[in-house]
This record gives C-alpha cells, structure tokens and sequence, in this order.
C-alpha cells in the first residue's frame, strides 16, 4: 500500500504543478520522462542499450508534425500515427538489431539512426536544416483549443500517464517476467523454450512505439520538428537521464529526466551555457565511476537499509 | 574528356580516390577499435574524439611550438597514446569487473566533454592546416590528377596497418596478445602482466586514431566534430566487418570506403547512407559480419 500512496501523492503534485510553474516547461519534462521510460524498457528490463532512440523520437515529431500542417487531422489522431509509424519502424530496426546482442546491438541501433538522421536530413517533407517550424497544436477531438498551455499540458500529463502505465502493465506481466529472465540469464531462458528474439523484438517495439508517443507530444508542445530530435546527441541525453535516475527502476527515468531537462534549462539561459556539452560529459563518467545506481537505486538501497 | 561506356572516367576515378582516403581512414578507426576490443572486450566509443584530438594536437604543435608535420606525424599519436594509457589506467580499470556496457558509457562521456572542451575554445567552424610543403605537387595519370597529399595518406594508411597487422599476426608481443584475448587468466600464470599488456594495446588503439587525426588535418578541416560523424560509420563498418580479425577489419574499412566512393559517382544522393544499408543487408545475410566468428 506504501507505493501506492506514494503513486496518489505524486498524481496530485503533477496536478497542481502547472499552477506554480510554467506549463510549457512541464509538458516538455513529461515528454522526456516518457521517452526515457520508454528507453528504460530496453536497457532497464531486457539488458539492451539501445543507442539509437532519437530516431524513433524524431520519427514521432515527423509525421504528426507533417499530419498537423498538411492534413487537417485533429492532434490525437496526428499523435496516434506519429506513434504507430515509429512502432513500425521499431519492429523493423528490432527485426535487424536483436541480432546482435551486447555492445553491437548498441553499435547497430546507433547505425541505424544515423540512416534515419540522414533520410530526414535530405526528404523534402521534413525541411531540412530548418525542420517544420509553427506547427499547429490544433483543438483536441475537435473541442479543447490546446494552444492554451493548460489544456496542452493536462493533455501531455494524460499521455504520460497512459504511457507510464502501459510500461508499468508490460513488466509486471508475465511477458515482463520473461524480459528479466533474459536480462539475468539468456542461455537459460532459452533453455526454457522461449524464443530469446522474439522476446526481444516485441518489447523494441513497444519501446520504439513509446518513445515515438514521446516525440510525437513533443512537436505538438513545442510547435517544432527538427533534425535535434533525430541527432546522435539526442540519443546519448535519453541514455544519461535513464543512468543518472536509475536503469532498470520504474520511477528513476522520470527523476532523471527531471534533473537533466532542469539543468539544461538552467543552464541554457546563462553563462554556462557553453558548457553544457562538457558538464553531461562529466555526469557521464561520474555516473558511471561512481554512481551507477542512479539517484531512485541509491535511494532505494538507503531505504532498504534503514526500513525494509 | 576520357570517357568508357558512357561513364566519365576522370569523375569516375576522382571518385574513386576519395573513396580510397575516406577508407584509408576507416580502415586505421576500425583496426584501432578491433585491437581494443580484442583484449578489453569494450567499444571505445571516445575512438572518434582521439582522432579529433590527434588533428587538433597537430595544429596545436604547429600554431605554438613549431612543430612541423612531420615531427608531428610521431609525436601526437604518442601524446594521444598517453592520453588512452591514463584513461584505460584510471577511469576504465576501475569498472573493468562491472557490465561492459559502462565502459562504454564511460568512453561516451568522455568523448562528450573532450568535443565539448575543444567547441568551448576553438568553435565549431573548424581550422585549417597547411599540406606540408613536400607534398604539395601532384602527378598527372593518364585517367586523372593524383595529389601527393593524397597519395601519401593511402601508402601510409596501408603500411601502418600492414605493419600492425604483421605485429599482431606474426610476432612474440603480437602472441601474447593473441593469448591474451582468448585466456587471460592463464596468461597471468605464466607470469605475464596481463593488465599491463591491456593498457598499453588501449593506448595502441587510441595512438592510432591520434596518428589518423595528424593525417586527416591537411584535407579536412579540423574541428570538433569530425571525429563523431565518422565513427558511427566506423561502428557501421565493425558490424559489416566483424571483429573476429585484424585482417578483416582493415579490408573492411578499406572496401567500404571504395564502395562509398562508387556510390559518390553512380548515385549521389545515398553517399551517406549506402556503408549502412551495406549494414542492413549483412545483418540480413550474415549477422555475425564477413569475418566474423560469433553473433
């Protein structure tokens, strides 16, 4: 009952948040916590790091961009086909990908994007360098006018929750035992008589499919599609907020996205803005020298320790 | 105009020789990252920021100390090798018993704050360095122009890792880290010292992607992003190649740059796309890699 109080508690924070910051702000840390959630599946839960999310991510933004400019479709539905054609782009880079397995499954993935970065880079349809600029955010099913910054961000927080859920059902269900297994001990599981890849491939693209919801809110929120989204350095930021947070926690994404979309902001606006690149850098190697738990981990083992 | 069938043969073989640079340089990335691999069973994903390093420490030299390219030519991918040698010692032996992936992550980071510190100070718009004065002619075949320049870089290329490919394959040092790849433990009874045999073949590696980036400075402009881009193909060319040989990784390297070249003339507009849809049809045909031994 604990973690369920601690669900209610959260719930009613991330309710009255926009009333004391600013909307935009929060419906752009909900997108990257959901993409980080969705990372968090593969690396988290199968034991895949996958170093080639961004495409998914940007592949979302794409299209429901281009439906919100060029087709008239109301935004739920833009988001919908943001995120089914991300699905179907990660049910066929996993097809590729999980056939590899440890550092080149990392190595294939970030292969891959970088086709995708390329295909964007040079497809008419996605503006190039300049990316879809003003798209519009629209009126939801064709009722709730969303450039009010508050229907757009209880809009986001729904789609959160709903992607938060779907990862929170997919592991605790006995496919997400299966993924554990294999996480723990491949040879075994397949001992067993599972089919390791296709264990694999589903849960890549569930994850594509999320991450793609992700980049798909994301263009909505902030009217913008772009190249940033699809970038290798788009990649290693989803990886960073899932390390610093917590791999393999359900909440640590979340956290760890918090924590780097607020430094980036904080930073972005100062003097240290140029550091930015350096400063991830050097939580990187922090992270990984001497805190590979990641803040939800460590505070887990604190709590374990002192009251479980 | 030569022409052969319809094809324009100068275009044609101009292309072709940047294909041979670009592979040149695929090929030393690539042997650098299957040395690495070899003993350390990690990716060194900061292989791309010691090559930027490498071309940045050559017009450093050059800018402060005087230091000629030639002279250049040995001392950065030593200094570079330094650099690896610390880096292995005290950031990548620490989490050596943990999951590989956080080496890998490691070097990431690391490759982050190096391409940040050199955008910090330099910018991103790259810096140029004079072709040393040696080579500055050409000469004139009978298909095409051939720059000195350029064909130094091939000749070096192919002797480099001709000559590492012969330390590996043929000599007492290259043995042991031979043995070294298949059973450390056993090499450590024999009274060998293990960790010191990795963190200098981790220096090895990273030396040359340092000596890559002295060759690299004289045609691509230096700035801190050249090493990023061109190591995702690298890394695209270690899944074609596999990383079962030493061998293999330098014909790959090579191979691919050829292809891109081709590519380059016949069809433009998949230049930078083509080494990874090779990547998807090998993954298609042959997931191990075309000279690899293992999934």
């Amino acid at each position: 009952m604990k973690i369920n109080k601690f669900y209610v508690v959260m719930l009613l924070l991330a309710l009255v948040a926009p009333f004391f910051l600013y909307p935009v702000f929060l419906a752009k840390l909900l997108c990257f916590a959901l993409f980080a959630c969705a990372f968090n599946l593969m690396l988290g839960y199968v034991g895949l790091l996958s170093f080639g999310h961004a495409a998914f991510l940007g592949t979302g933004g794409y299209i429901t961009g281009w439906l919100m400019m060029n087709s008239g479709i109301t935004p739920e539905l833009a988001i919908l086909l943001g995120t089914v054609v991300s699905g179907a782009l990660g049910a066929l880079y996993g097809k590729l990908s999980v056939k590899r397995e440890g550092i080149y499954f990392a190595m294939v993935t970030l292969a891959l994007s970088q086709l995708v970065f390329f295909i964007y880079l040079q497809a008419p349809f996605t503006g190039g360098e300049d990316g879809m600029q003003g798209v519009p955010r629209g009126h939801l099913l064709g009722l709730i006018d969303l450039s009010d910054n508050m229907n757009m961000y209880y809009f986001v927080l729904a789609i959160f929750l709903f992607g938060f859920w779907l990862i929170h059902r997919t592991i605790h269900s006995p496919f997400g035992q299966v993924l554990k297994a294999i996480r723990e001990n491949e040879p075994r599981a397949t001992s067993l008589g599972y089919n390791v890849n296709d264990y694999k491939w589903v849960a890549f693209t569930i994850s594509a499919a999320l991450a793609g919801l992700a980049g798909s809110t994301k263009t909505l929120v902030f009217q913008l599609a772009s190249l940033t989204d699809v970038h290798w350095h788009m990649s290693g930021e989803v990886v960073l907020m899932t390390l610093v947070g917590g791999v393999g926690t359900i909440f640590g994404p979340v956290v760890g996205a918090g924590v780097i979309v607020t430094m980036q902001n904080y930073l972005s606006g100062g003097e240290l803005g140029n550091y930015i690149h350096i400063i991830m850098g050097f939580i990187f190697v922090v992270c990984v020298l001497a805190f590979r738990s990641g803040i939800v981990g460590e505070f887990q083992k604190v709590w374990k320790r002192n009251f479980g | 105009m030569v022409t052969f069938l319809g094809i324009n043969l100068f275009g044609l073989f101009g292309q072709l020789l940047v294909g041979l640079i670009n592979g040149s340089f695929y090929a030393l990335l690539s042997l650098g990252l299957a040395i690495i691999f070899g003993l350390l069973k990690i990716i060194n994903f900061a292989q791309g920021a010691m090559y930027m390093l490498g071309a940045f420490a050559a017009w450093l030299a050059l800018q402060y100390m005087g230091i000629n390219y030639w002279a250049a030519l040995i001392i950065v991918p030593l200094a570079v090798g330094l650099v690896g040698v610390l880096m292995e010692r005290f950031l990548i032996r620490p989490i050596a018993n943990e999951d590989h992936l956080y080496s890998l992550l490691l070097t990431f980071g690391f490759a982050l704050m190096l391409q940040g510190i050199f955008t910090h100070m330099y910018g991103s718009s790259g810096l140029s360095y004079s072709i040393p004065e040696a080579l500055r002619g050409g000469t004139k075949l009978p298909f095409m122009y051939l720059p000195d320049y350029r064909a130094w870089i091939i000749c070096a290329s192919v002797v480099v890792c001709g000559l590492t490919w012969w330390m590996i394959e043929k000599t007492k040092l290259g043995a042991y880290l031979r043995a070294g790849t298949e059973n450390p433990q056993l090499m450590q009874a024999f009274g060998i010292n293990v960790p010191l045999i990795v963190t200098l073949t981790f220096g090895f590696g990273v030396g040359l992607a340092g000596l890559a980036g002295v060759m690299a400075a004289p045609i691509y402009s230096v700035s801190p992003d050249m090493g990023s881009n061109l190591l995702i193909v690298v890394f695209a060319i270690v899944v074609i190649g596999g990383m079962g040989s030493i061998g293999g990784a330098i014909l790959t390297g090579l191979g691919m740059g050829v292809i891109e070249g081709l590519t380059k003339y016949f069809y433009p507009e998949a230049s930078n796309t083509v080494i990874f849809l090779v990547m998807v049809i090998v993954l298609l045909l042959k997931p191990a890699g075309l000279f690899g031994k293992e999934a």
